[in-house]
């Protein structure tokens, strides 16, 4: 079976959703949705360990070969996000049953696992395709069963924060499909590779191409939530139940990430990108988000929404790691997926927990949670540590690896900045650890702490957030192995 | 609902037969000709999307309730995957329609021809529970 690894990690998922609609049962439902993650994680762990000494592996759908038929082609970089995205997945179903349970009406609980299942089949399957059409294939996939995970809010507003979200995901989505038609109008081929090795013979000034990439890169942008184009973000993120915001967090933006890495490095290659000179569009971009999102987030009342705005702005670092266009600058990149769902997800799983035993998380309502849910809370301290870069964490590791591809490249100013912006996630951090720990409760006794179920995932992922902050062999290793495969232009 | 338009409910009667059969003969001759899976199960649900007008939601959902429709969505997209997956045990990958049958030709026209199915059916039992959610809501 080991040679049908590559779509075995999409198939699974994708076999197991209509079982859950088939059975009808909530818990049956999420004993599938537990069982199928834990296989993809499995699966994802076996893949990166066999392309990290074996080299690429491609599979022929059908057995129809490459530039014609749909390849799945995982090399280090997509085995590393399949890696990020099915771990994320792994936890989030082992943490979701409770939380799941409380928040969502009992009889959508079990259409709830299937929507989840079909995201996970389309964010893995984005990641492992080699073909530019597939991958918009599963990223309607992922987005239409994102919109859905996301109406399922307990609150009224989930239905509009979806509505927004099915707007500008749309719109995005369609950006894609017009740069990649553009692009098709140019070579012929919608394979990733042949792409590359086609556009290459082309003259870079023909204007279709700059075009293509403009579209592209809107659409894209649109997707992982780009400042200024995050607007959907806020309100998706707030008002979604908290197990399907932890997982879109650390996910779906993650994904969409890789995807603009591939059309920025793969198909297009890094000379082209370099003399287009998008990279410095992105990087003022990438810099304005960190700030306007970190600070408006200071403001905010709503902790979800306030970790929402927080979102914005890591992925300010992300591209902003990207945009220095050099082997460091998008290994800091690489390795800030990573951290970030890591961290991300921990805060998430954590306002989950308060949620589930509070109903609540207006900051204004939380005085004194610190005490009553000592472990909860001690989880979202260290993954808002790691937000803010202190040492021993992850994001520690995202922000030396950034500051330093800075200054590789020259960019002092922009090192300074990044320094500057990581004062704000204290700002909008230490507020939390204020109320929750300072304030004498202004609830009612008998809040007690979240069941163990719950706070076992939440602690893995804490534990994570410190381990690989210590130990970065896995995580910033592998980001440099796939930084330098993706520079080096060998798709 | 149109219980007083004696006209509509027996066209619609007279009609119902031939829209089936005529989304059957689209689904199976997809292969020679125009049509397929998707167009097909638009036609079919078609049908039942005219006789809840005609006759009203509630006794569409005596015929077909939203239940075996949930199913049958279910089940077409595992009849799909299901056929990909025969495959894996003669050895070849994913949707490899070949071994379906001895001789490759046969095998890639069984391999759409089933596949057709499963699509037919999830777009059929798709697209009429989307009529039955609009058509239900405020009730």
């Amino acid at each position: 079976m080991s040679a049908h690894l590559p779509i075995l990690q999409i198939l699974i998922p994708l076999m197991a959703a209509p079982f859950c609609v088939v059975l009808r049962h909530r818990d049956i439902a999420w004993f599938i949705s537990l069982v199928v993650s834990l296989l993809c994680f499995a699966v994802s762990i076996m893949l990166l360990d066999r392309v990290l000494v074996e080299g690429v592996i491609s599979y022929y759908m059908g057995d129809w070969p490459a530039p014609w038929g749909i390849e799945f082609r995982i090399d280090v970089v997509n085995a590393y996000i399949l890696l990020i995205v099915s771990a994320i997945g792994a936890i989030v179903s082992l943490y979701g049953r409770h939380s799941v349970n409380k928040e969502i009406p009992k009889g959508q609980v079990y259409l709830f696992y299937t929507a989840f299942l079909l995201c996970l089949t389309g964010l893995l399957g984005m990641a492992a395709t080699g073909d530019a059409f597939n991958l918009f294939v599963f990223l309607e996939i992922s987005s239409l069963s994102t919109y859905a995970m996301i109406s399922l809010g307990k609150d009224r507003r989930a239905l509009t924060a979806a509505y927004q979200y099915l707007i500008m995901g749309t719109l995005g989505a369609t950006f894609y499909v017009i740069g990649l038609g553009l692009l098709y109008m140019m070579t012929g081929t919608l394979n990733i590779v042949d792409l590359h090795d086609k556009l290459v013979q082309l003259d870079d000034s023909i204007r279709t191409l700059k075009a293509a990439l403009a579209f592209l890169t809107v659409g894209l942008s649109l997707k992982l939530a780009l400042f200024p184009l995050h607007l959907w973000l806020p309100n998706a993120y707030t008002y979604a139940p908290s197990t399907v915001t932890a997982f879109l967090a650390a996910t779906a933006t993650k994904v969409a990430v890789y995807v603009m890495l591939r059309v920025f490095f793969s198909i297009f290659g890094i000379d082209m990108f370099e003399e287009i000179g998008l990279g410095d569009v992105i990087m003022v971009l990438a810099i304005v988000g960190m700030f306007t999102a970190s600070t408006v987030a200071i403001f905010q009342n709503n902790l979800k929404r306030m970790l929402a705005y927080s979102s914005v702005a890591q992925i300010g670092y992300i591209m902003l790691g990207v945009s220095f266009l050099n082997a460091t600058g998008l290994s800091a990149g690489l390795v800030h997926l990573l951290n970030h769902a890591i961290m991300k997800s921990t805060c998430f799983l954590a306002l989950g927990c308060v949620m589930y035993r509070m109903g609540t998380v207006r900051l204004s309502e939380l005085g004194g949670v610190g005490k009553t849910m000592p472990w909860t809370m001690g989880a979202f301290v260290i993954g808002g540590l790691s937000l803010i870069g202190v040492p021993l964490t992850v994001g520690f590791i995202s922000k030396w690896q950034l500051i330093s591809a800075a200054f590789q490249a020259d960019l002092m100013p922009v090192a300074f900045l990044i320094l500057l912006s990581s004062l704000l996630a204290v700002v909008y951090i230490w507020r939390v650890v204020e109320v929750a720990y300072f304030r004498t409760p202004t609830h009612h006794a008998g809040f007690k702490e979240a069941p163990l179920s719950m706070l076992i995932p939440l602690w893995i992922m804490a534990g994570a957030s410190i381990y690989f902050g210590i130990d970065t062999d896995m995580s910033l290793g592998v980001a440099q192995i796939a930084a330098d495969m993706l520079i080096g232009g060998t798709p | 609902m149109m219980q007083r338009k004696p006209i509509l409910r027996v066209t619609s009667k007279v009609f119902m037969p031939f829209i089936l059969i005529f989304a059957l003969y689209v689904q199976f001759h997809g292969d020679f000709g125009p049509g397929g899976g998707f167009q097909a199960g638009v036609i079919f649900g078609s049908s039942f999307i005219l006789y809840a007008l005609i006759f009203g939601l509630h006794d569409a959902k005596l015929v077909l309730p939203s239940v075996v429709l949930e199913v049958m969505a279910a089940l077409g997209v595992l009849i799909y995957a299901g056929t990909g997956v025969v495959s894996f045990f003669t050895g070849d990958n994913f949707l490899n329609y070949n071994s379906l049958a001895h001789d490759p030709l046969h095998g890639q026209h069984y391999g759409i021809l089933i596949v057709e199915l499963g699509v037919g059916l999830t777009v059929f039992a798709a697209m009429t529970l989307i009529f039955y959610t609009f058509a239900g809501r405020g009730r």
